[in-house]
């Protein structure tokens, strides 16, 4: 009896099933997203770079092995670079800050860096676009000297930030404690992940190396944590006005539905029906309208999830299933509210009265 | 006649109207909501993304490397050049003027500190001046470019001889607030210690013209650091404005870009180099433009959904009415008068739940606006309309197919109740 009802006013359980799957797809990307979005902002926000900074404490050296402790603490949530620092002399005299570096790893950490040409071989060196103006304005091979050590370099590429990397010149860290005998100060570490998590990192961090300072950046910490709030807040609160007004659009829909079926309601009721089997009976009928909304808009609302997350991140968005029973829950419900509601107004009319038009 | 037959409608029918309306009107609130949203969060994430910190940073064109190490000037004295304080005004005069949120100038200088220490470098600034160009009042300084940092004690006054000591050093030293400290022979009172989590926690950072006069010139600054409210780099932004013809040159030197802001700033500043910092002002325009990109999908999302949902709510408002159609049509109605009154509710119903609609969504958006950014969102005359003529086309479209299939249908059968 409930198929041959559904199937027998065709058109109009179309258009309110069409109203049920449109309104759950609308949930299901805006709770997906909502969920999913977070991860991805945050990576974005890794391009900023490092977020914690491991130093040396005065007069002592990072362990020799600081590049794994940090690597298993991070335990693959972000990356880190060592740094080396000493002020060498141009063959000239001029001071310049010559730092030993790992490339491959100071690449992944500094996405904004603007290099021409990355260095990867012996005695190959990366200058800051001000520090390449004083030694080699004309990209020829040149000398620099550290307490009486001398060592040739070839200028590979110019790197240009607007900061005081521009004023130095950066090679490989094994050349570098091999030239100057100074072991890395300095790594830089970019976590990636949310403020909770980046301080449980920080912890870690601090554990793993008791004695050197692991000190935060703040800047970068502080304007993620801003901007990423608001963006989230905004997010929410999107979400809330799709989904309620998908929702009580939806349920007006259904009331529509619903109550323009009096007359069923009242020949049921003439020809003896009890109240409980027609509410039972109605009942039924929008579970089902529900639930088959709820399954397609879920299908649908992934698809626009996934979608969006390819144009805008050019990154799956993960279908998240834990958000499956809410849309079939919460369509379930809107349906049987807009289902019960009017029978249950209904309910205490005389079949006669409906019947006649009233 | 038929005005009638309309009015009457919508009196007799109350419930089934308010309810088609109410379909509407939530539809239009969704659009209107979420477009205001989409069209100002790209303003709003920008202003945002100042907490960051400058993006900018002029400083003179004869400027020598920076011998910088850990927040320490190992670079001899003498051999710098500086920029002249009372050029700064001038930012405030560039073409881009609304967009400067803020700026500080700073002037490093190596100091001694208590008898018999090494020396620490020293940062004069301006903490949170308030300056006049022309008609305007504003305030600049670190408290505005660099919202992370933090004092533990008071802010000294950009016109006093007081300092924030970094914390580090602070700690080194054992100095609380209030305390006072020997810098070059003189006592200072420390009114704060400073904590940036940067190179500045080793540092003394004092008002500017105390560092100026340690360093025996007035009116001396080495670089300006200034935030501004940028537009994404593209393509466009990157191309050297030398090589411009002049139509092209303006539109470029018109837009909002980091490196069109660097350049107003060179021709403003005498003898100065700008530069965008690249760490900032790159990332930035990347985030921007994923959320912008983000807001954007997600509201043609919604907008689809609601032209949807409330093609749904017609159709299902006409499906209803099937034995009307019939008994009209059993009285000699013709199809076309049939339609055309059914087509007038339908718009007469749009423009009332659209109307109620644009103001709801019009105060969501005030509401998000007020408690996500502080600040308001508010839609402009001219998407309001635009929404509400596009609400229109879409409950036209929305009851066009269900009215076509009930007047093409015979009336016997749709009397008879059957479909």
């Amino acid at each position: 009896m409930l198929l041959r009802a559904t199937m027998f006013r065709r058109g109009r359980t179309a258009s309110a099933l069409l109203a049920i799957v449109v309104a759950a797809a609308a949930a299901t990307a805006a709770l997906n997203l909502f969920v999913d979005m977070q991860a991805k902002l945050t990576r974005e926000f890794r391009n900023y770079g490092a977020n914690v900074a491991i130093v040396a404490p005065p007069a002592e050296l990072l362990p020799q092995d600081v590049l794994p402790i940090v690597e298993s603490a991070l335990n693959g949530r972000g990356y880190a670079a060592p740094f080396a620092y000493v002020v060498a002399h141009a063959s000239n005299g001029t001071p310049v800050v010559v730092s030993g570096t790992d490339f491959a790893r100071a690449r992944k950490l500094n996405a904004w860096w603007q290099v021409a040409k990355w260095p990867d071989g012996p005695n190959e060196a990366l200058l800051g676009i001000k520090a390449a103006s004083l030694v080699s304005s004309d990209g020829k091979p040149f000398d620099l000297s550290f307490e009486g050590h001398t060592i040739r370099l070839n200028p590979v590429g110019t790197l240009q930030t607007g900061a005081a990397e521009d004023s130095r010149i950066y090679i490989p860290l094994s050349e570098f404690t091999a030239w100057t005998g100074v072991a890395p100060s300095t790594v830089e570490v970019a976590v990636s992940g949310s403020a909770r998590e980046i301080n449980t990192a920080i912890a870690k961090l601090r554990d793993a190396l008791p004695r050197a300072e692991v000190r935060p950046v703040r800047q970068i910490i502080e304007g993620e944590a801003r901007v990423f709030g608001k963006m989230r807040s905004t997010l929410l609160a999107a979400s809330a006005i799709i989904i309620v007004t998908a929702a009580l659009c939806v349920l007006a829909t259904l009331l529509g539905w619903v109550s323009d079926r009096r007359r069923d309601f009242a020949i049921m009721k003439a020809l003896g029906a009890s109240q409980g089997l027609i509410n039972s009976f109605f009942a039924g009928e929008a579970a089902i309208l529900g639930a088959v909304g709820g399954v397609l808009g879920f299908l649908i609302g992934v698809q626009i999830a996934i979608w969006i997350g390819r144009v805008n991140f050019h990154a799956a968005v993960a279908p998240r299933l834990a958000i499956f029973p809410i849309i079939l829950s919460g369509s379930m419900a809107v349906a049987l509210v807009a289902a019960i509601t009017p029978i249950f107004l209904l309910g205490r009319l005389q079949p006669a009265t409906i019947l006649r038009g009233e | 006649m038929f005005l009638r037959l309309v009015g009457e409608s919508f009196l007799r029918q109350k419930r089934r109207k308010l309810l088609a309306g109410i379909a509407i009107a939530l539809g239009v609130c969704v659009a209107t909501a979420m477009i205001a949203v989409a069209t100002d969060i790209g303003d709003k994430i920008s202003r945002e993304l100042r907490s960051y910190g400058a993006n900018l940073v002029v400083t003179p064109q004869q400027d020598g490397l920076a011998v910088q190490i850990a927040g320490v000037d190992l670079k001899p004295p003498g051999s710098r050049a500086y920029l002249n304080e009372a050029d700064l005004l001038k930012i405030k005069g560039i073409f881009w003027h609304n967009n400067i949120v803020g700026y500080a100038p700073m002037l490093s200088v190596n100091v001694l500190l208590e008898p018999g220490q090494t020396d620490v470098t020293m940062l004069g600034t301006y903490f949170s001046r308030r300056v006049k160009f022309g008609v305007e009042n504003f305030t600049t300084g670190v408290r505005v470019t660099n919202p992370w940092w933090k004092v533990k004690g008071a802010w000294p006054g950009d016109d006093s001889e007081n300092v924030l000591l970094g914390e580090r050093l602070a700690s080194k030293f054992g100095k609380e607030p209030d305390n006072e400290i020997e810098i070059n022979g003189w006592p200072h009172r420390i009114s704060g210690i400073l904590s940036t989590g940067g190179p500045e926690d080793d540092q003394i950072v004092a008002p500017l013209p105390l560092s100026q006069s340690i360093l025996g010139k007035p009116g001396a600054v080495d670089r300006i650091y200034v935030s501004a409210i940028t537009k994404p780099e593209d393509a466009f932004a990157r191309r050297d404005p030398r090589s411009l013809s002049p139509e092209v040159y303006d539109r470029w030197y018109c837009s909002p870009y980091a490196r069109s802001i660097a350049y107003q700033l060179e021709e403003a500043i005498p003898h100065s180099h700008a530069e965008p910092i690249r760490q900032i002002a790159q990332n930035e325009g990347v985030v921007l433009s994923r959320i912008k990109g983000l807001m954007l999908l997600v509201t043609l999302a919604a907008l689809i959904a609601s032209a949807l949902a409330v093609s749904a709510a017609m159709a299902t408002s006409v499906f209803e009415r099937r034995g009307e159609v019939g008994l009209m049509k059993a009285l000699g109605a013709g199809n076309l008068s049939v339609a055309g009154l059914f087509l007038a509710e339908a718009v007469l119903l749009a423009v009332l739940g659209g109307i109620a609609g644009l103001a709801g969504g019009s105060l969501l958006a005030h509401q998000i606006g007020r408690s996500v950014f502080g600040s308001t969102i508010s839609i402009q005359p001219v998407s309001g309309a635009l929404i509400l003529l596009v609400g229109i086309v879409v409950t036209f479209a929305g009851s066009g197919v269900a009215i076509r299939r009930a007047v093409i249908s015979d009336p016997a059968l749709a009397l008879r109740g059957e479909p």
